[in-house]
């Protein structure tokens, strides 16, 4: 079910939208201080870097306040600020920053889940030599992921999505003397540039089509009627649309940004960079930035459907998130190391926000992305604080029993655990995941996504169980003894753990506030919202899916502690299925073998073209100048210089000859002059006979 | 033929004498000789002229021939004075021993 | 064109070749003086009497005898050993031909321009000579006594030069 947004925008901007573009700001100025600082001072770097997000926090804060103000006066709020960057003749490249629902809700999000991350960073990178750089590193990333989202223009959010993308290159490949470290962040950067060539494209499209990148603009912004009236009207290829096609361009770059298979191959050889960097970046922040440009660009997806129905971009996004989903929730069952679970697990979930996009509107998907980012970021701090507990071990088979030695971890892991199952009514991640399940189950195109979305949530209860399991119940399987987390890691956890737990009230049928915020409608307490047949469905299959998937892996998984050389039981019950999910459906050989194979044939024959032809031209073309220079040269010394000097010789030989005419005698002059004078005169006489 | 083109032709005949008289000699005091017997035909030259003339009672041709002869006269003082002096100084008359200028 | 006329010239001729021809000096003067009392004839032929007698007294009463005596002073060598004619005399003989021949064609060729018969004899006294030569030609005569006193002068210097020398 979605609803067409009708806001009324408003022409001036509040003092506090047009202060916006401090938030995004200040981050980046205190990275670009830290760059300069030395290494030893990480109490100055890790400050600014806290305080710069702090400062970035409360004006969010006092944004999303504007915001509620007005929605409770019943005024839809979007204000902006837009000017000019460049100008070409008469066309203008525009550049501009939002203050709506959407961008206040995530910036308050981002900001917060940022702050604690980054508190919980100096606790767990308090043992690195570069502690310094790492803050400088999360700064940046930090003001180029709010400038996304502030962003009005589409060239200005793809600018910060590139920096985004830059940032995490920098954040994956951290320790970048492991060869793995620099390989994952290298495969990071250029999977997403896959991804981004297809966003570029579908910009300059849009730029080309509609004459601005703007998203609003007082009526004439990029998403406004007037400009997607001129879209649906031209026809692309393959019966889609003008702007069902730039649609689909701008979600492969959201794809390959929110690994969505295939292009999700990044996203698990991520998990080489530290585990804050996971918890921020690829959990909560980064990899939502694609679910974020989906939801910004959603007029664009959803025009020219009719009430509804759909239309083919938005069917293309439900398509791929479903099967995202199934697809890397069956990997994770078969992964034995623990970021790498959370990992898929995360890629898994982004195809439920897609999908949920897909079907359900902005404010489904929205709702999704940002309880997941809490409970998301909950478990990978917990999962590093187990990692840092059990001795930097990473591999869930050597770890066990973590319970009694770490129990604040255990507590608030196991509330994420819970919250990402979607256990009923306690935990936010059900009301979200409700949500999504609600819209598929309303779809109008296939009933498909919905059972595949089922079944994608039943594997994340199952898989998560057997993480549990093997983590925190049986025996202890490590070296050492495991130990607590100091309070800078363990109170972040707690705090992330309230939310994720309160957040679910937020989108509940009975009181859809989230929903009603975003569209800027009234949100009304209905509690009969929850007798209704349909949603009491929901429910019980809810229920019915928690239980098959937790009690199956309490089942296979329970207390038992096997030993980690031992198969997995489920290895040796179907030992060829788990074979291909644990070497994660062989994806990254498949492109080994196809595109890197390709790649790097081109790049030899690239090479080859470089030094034999290209090469061989230029060479040419010296070989012709010089022997240019030679004629020249030849030419030179030989006739041009040669030939004046024979000039010089003659003169000098006859000049030596004339000379001679003076011998200094009388009488030879006298015979010159009379034979002068006998010329002249018959010279004379000659004439005059004439 | 005119009687003037007889004379002419006399002095044109006196003056190549004495011409190559000047040129062949080795003698400074033969190409003096030499030089005096060309002013000698051009005075010929003017007497001739001055009597087959017009306006002979003009007696221009006649002047000219007597003042020509008081310059040769004088010419030829200085001339042989010189002749005498270098004799003094190179011992010798011979022209082709007198190179000095020679460049 | 007499046969008077034919006999002076080639007197004069002969003179002035034995003059340029003979290899003892002496003998060149003196045949120069033979040449130069023909030419005194011609004048005399000629007309130009006072031209004649002046020729005779200037040129042989006293160039002449310059000649001599210059001769007479500088006999140190008497006949030079490589003859006495210089190098490259023949050079200087054919130019002399070639002069004669340019002259020669000259006059030849105006031969049409030139009267066949000479007028009356001139009748020139000493005494017109005389008033033309304090009136009309009054500067010329100024200038060419100048230039006596010049060439008197220079002579003299000359010779005293050579005096102090030979102390």
């Amino acid at each position: 079910m979605q609803e067409t947004i009708s806001f009324t925008p408003q022409l001036a901007a509040s003092p506090i939208a047009g202060i916006l573009w401090l938030i995004p700001a200040v981050p980046m100025v205190a990275s670009g201080v830290i760059a300069l600082l030395k290494q030893p001072k990480r109490r100055t770097a890790a400050t600014l870097a806290i305080g710069s997000l702090g400062f970035s926090l409360l004006i969010a804060l006092a944004a999303f306040a504007h915001v509620l103000g007005g929605w409770s006066h019943g005024q839809a709020v979007r204000e902006t600020v837009n000017f000019t960057w460049i100008q070409f003749g008469t066309t203008n490249v525009d550049l501009g920053w939002v203050l709506d629902p959407l961008s206040a809700v995530m910036l308050v999000m981002v900001t917060f889940v940022g702050l604690l991350i980054f508190i919980y960073s100096t606790g767990y990178m308090a043992h690195d030599e570069n502690f310094t750089r790492f803050f400088c590193f999360l700064s940046l990333f930090a003001g180029a992921m709010l400038g996304v989202v502030i962003a009005n223009s589409l060239l200005l959010l793809f600018m910060c999505w590139e920096l985004v993308g830059l940032t995490s290159y920098l954040l994956i490949g951290f320790w970048y003397h492991k060869p793995s470290a620099a390989a994952a962040a290298k495969k990071a950067f250029m999977t997403t540039r896959v991804g981004d060539v297809f966003f570029l494209l579908g910009i300059v499209w849009l730029f080309a089509q509609t004459g601005t990148l703007l998203f609003y603009n007082g009526g004439a912004g990029s998403m406004e009627a007037t400009a997607l009236g001129g879209l649906l009207a031209q026809h692309a290829a393959w019966g889609l649309t003008v702007a069902g096609a730039i649609g689909l361009l701008i979600f492969a770059g959201a794809a390959g940004k929110s690994g969505q298979f295939p292009l999700h191959v990044w996203l698990p050889d991520a998990m080489e960079g530290p585990t804050p960097v996971s918890a921020l970046i690829h959990a909560a922040t980064m990899v939502a930035a694609g679910v974020y440009l989906i939801a910004r660009v959603y007029p664009l997806m959803q025009a020219g459907a009719l009430t509804g129905g759909t239309t083919a971009a938005l069917t293309v996004v439900t398509w791929v998130g479903a099967f995202t989903a199934v697809f890397a929730a069956l990997i994770a069952v078969a992964q034995n190391d623990i970021k790498r679970i959370l990992a898929y697990s995360t890629v898994s979930q982004l195809g439920y926000m897609m999908a949920g996009l897909g079907m359900g509107g902005v404010a489904v998907g929205m709702f999704h992305l940002i309880t997941h980012a809490f409970f998301k970021a909950l478990l990978f701090m917990g999962a590093g604080s187990v990692i840092h507990g059990a001795h930097e071990e990473q591999d869930v088979r050597r770890m066990g029993g973590m319970r009694s030695a770490m129990p604040l971890t255990f507590a608030t892991y196991g509330i994420g655990m819970l919250a990402l199952c979607g256990v009923p009514i306690v935990f936010s991640g059900f009301w979200s995941k409700d949500a999504i399940l609600e819209s598929a189950h309303g779809w109008p195109v296939s009933q498909a996504p919905y059972y595949m979305l089922v079944f994608g949530a039943v594997l994340t209860a199952f898989y998560m169980t057997r993480q549990v399991s093997y983590v925190f119940f049986g025996q202890w399987r490590g070296h050492g003894h495991a130990h607590e987390s100091p309070k800078s890691m363990t109170t972040p956890l707690a705090i992330l753990a309230i939310f994720a737990v309160l957040l679910g009230a937020l989108g509940t049928p009975a009181w859809p506030w989230f929903r009603s915020f975003l569209n800027g409608q009234a949100a009304e307490i209905d509690l009969h919202a929850f007798a209704e047949p349909a949603w009491l469905m929901l429910l019980a299959t809810s229920c019915v899916i928690v239980i098959v998937g937790i009690g199956l892996g309490w089942l296979l998984y329970g207390n038992k502690s096997p030993k980690a050389e031992a198969p997995d039981v489920l290895e040796a019950a179907a030992p060829l299925p788990w074979k291909w999910l644990s070497h994660r459906l062989y994806v990254d050989e498949l492109y080994g073998a196809t595109v890197i194979a390709f790649y790097a044939w081109w790049a030899r024959v690239s090479d080859w073209l470089d030094r034999r032809v290209w090469g061989g031209a230029v060479s040419a073309v010296t070989l012709v100048f010089r022997g240019w220079a030679h004629l020249n040269r030849f030419l030179d010394t030989n006739v041009v210089d040669g030939g004046f000097d024979k000039g010089c010789e003659e003169l000098s030989t006859s000049g030596g000859l004339l000379s001679r005419v003076q011998n200094g005698r009388v009488q030879s002059y006298l015979r010159l002059l009379a034979l002068g004078f006998v010329v002249l005169v018959a010279f004379l006489i000659w004439s005059s006979r004439a | 033929m005119s009687p003037l083109a007889g004379y002419l032709l006399v002095a044109a005949l006196l003056f190549s004498v004495g011409l190559a008289g000047a040129l062949t000699r080795r003698n400074a005091i033969l190409v003096l000789i030499g030089i005096e017997l060309m002013l000698n035909a051009a005075n010929l030259n003017l007497i001739a002229f001055w009597r087959y003339g017009p306006h002979p009672e003009a007696l221009t041709g006649m002047m000219f021939a007597i003042f020509s002869i008081a310059v040769a006269a004088a010419e030829a003082a200085v001339g042989l004075g010189l002749v005498i002096s270098i004799h003094r100084h190179a011992k010798t008359t011979d022209l082709d021993a007198m190179n000095r200028m020679k460049g | 064109m007499s046969i008077v006329f034919f006999i002076l010239a080639a007197l004069t001729v002969a003179g002035a070749l034995a003059a340029v021809l003979l290899k003892n000096t002496v003998h060149c003067a003196l045949a120069l003086t033979v040449a130069f009392a023909g030419l005194a004839l011609l004048f005399l032929k000629l007309d130009a009497q006072f031209a004649g007698f002046a020729q005779i007294l200037v040129y042989i009463g006293a160039v002449a005898i310059l000649v001599v005596f210059a001769i007479l002073l500088t006999r140190g060598s008497e006949t030079p050993k490589d003859g006495v004619y210089s190098r490259g005399a023949i050079a200087g003989l054919v130019i002399a031909a070639g002069v004669f021949a340019v002259l020669g064609w000259a006059v030849l060729q105006s031969v049409g321009g030139l009267p066949h018969e000479s007028g009356p004899a001139p009748a020139v006294t000493v005494l017109q000579i005389g008033q033309a030569l304090m009136g009309r030609y009054v500067l010329p005569l100024e200038i060419v006594a100048l230039l006596l006193t010049a060439a008197l002068i220079g002579a003299v210097i000359v010779a005293m030069h050579e005096k102090e020398e030979a102390k």
